[in-house]
């Protein structure tokens, strides 16, 4: 079963890499970018079959590796 | 004294650091991040700087996890001490040892050059050997070295007198100008900028010597 992990900085720490694509952004001639955000999409492919059971896992690899819950916050899709 | 110097793959300080070690007198082993388990009767593990794991992930988040990371918790629960410098801090900082995080530098600039740093505490065995408020000088070379910690966080560590190093001027945009932070017990230390770098005159500097002196007194007595 394929399960998707996004995993952002929490809102209040500093992304010093999306304040450089928006400003590159601008550069670049567009408009109105009030801000930008980067985070990463981290996709998995597990061997359980039962939705709630992957979700349950993917959630557990998140709390202990895929995300950093000082500085960051994670969603799990499945 | 004993001391263990572990080595991921990306590690690039683990030479320096070994070498630090031994000029201040301690008895030095080299172990790979597969070993299981940590040679007997260690007074230190250090835990050194590059970029382990090539930074996949986060900066040393997959060297958290490795296989002798579960010695290394054992050893610092038991009261061990442990030093993590630069990617080492970041290491420390993963494994939970030490509080916070170290993101992107502020700048997005990688950082490579001499920086002057207050000495915030000297009740430490790392510290013993500066003066609190004592400027010493050593040099930094990291991407991401900005400390960040919650407001409580931050709180505590200045509460408990665990901040042990900050910037004299913040180069990175870490919280409270902080370059390193002590664990509750005192006996951890992490800090982005490097001692083992500044150990000779022919490095431009001698600052580290108080480091690596202080803490071999210490653990020689201990």
């Amino acid at each position: 079963m394929k399960v998707r992990v996004d995993v952002m900085l929490r809102p209040g720490v500093l992304d010093p890499q999306g304040a450089a694509v928006r400003a590159a952004l601008g550069n670049l001639g567009f408009e109105g970018v009030n801000a930008v955000r980067q985070g990463k999409v981290i996709e998995l492919d597990l061997a359980e079959e039962d939705p709630e059971a992957a979700r349950a896992q993917a959630t557990e690899m998140a709390e202990k590796l895929l995300a950093n819950l000082v500085i960051e916050s994670y969603r799990v899709e499945i | 004294m004993k001391a263990a110097v572990l080595v991921f793959p990306g590690s690039n300080c683990d030479r320096d650091l070994k070498v630090a070690l031994e000029r201040a007198g301690a008895d030095v082993a080299m172990v790979w991040h597969k070993e299981d388990r940590l040679p007997e009767g260690l007074d230190l593990v250090a835990v050194p700087g590059g970029f382990s794991f090539g930074d996949y992930l986060r900066c040393g988040a997959i060297a958290a996890h490795s296989p002798i990371t579960a010695s290394l918790r054992r050893h610092a629960a038991r009261g061990g001490f442990v030093l993590g410098i630069c990617n080492g801090f970041q290491v420390l900082t993963e494994t939970g040892l030490l509080p916070g995080a170290l993101i992107r530098n502020a700048g997005l600039k990688f950082l490579c050059k001499d920086v002057a740093l207050r000495v915030e505490t000297a009740e430490s065995a790392f510290t013993a050997g500066y003066d609190e408020g004592q400027q010493v000088t050593f040099p930094i070379a990291h991407h991401d070295g900005n400390y960040q910690i919650g407001p409580e966080g931050l709180a505590a560590l200045r509460g408990e007198g665990r901040v042990a190093f900050t910037y004299v001027e913040n180069p990175n945009g870490s919280v409270g100008d902080i370059a390193g932070v002590l664990s509750p017990n005192r006996r951890v230390l992490g800090l982005m900028p490097h001692p083992e770098r500044a150990v000779d005159p022919v490095h431009g500097g001698s600052d580290g010597v108080a480091m690596f002196g202080a803490l071999l007194g210490a653990l020689a007595g201990a």
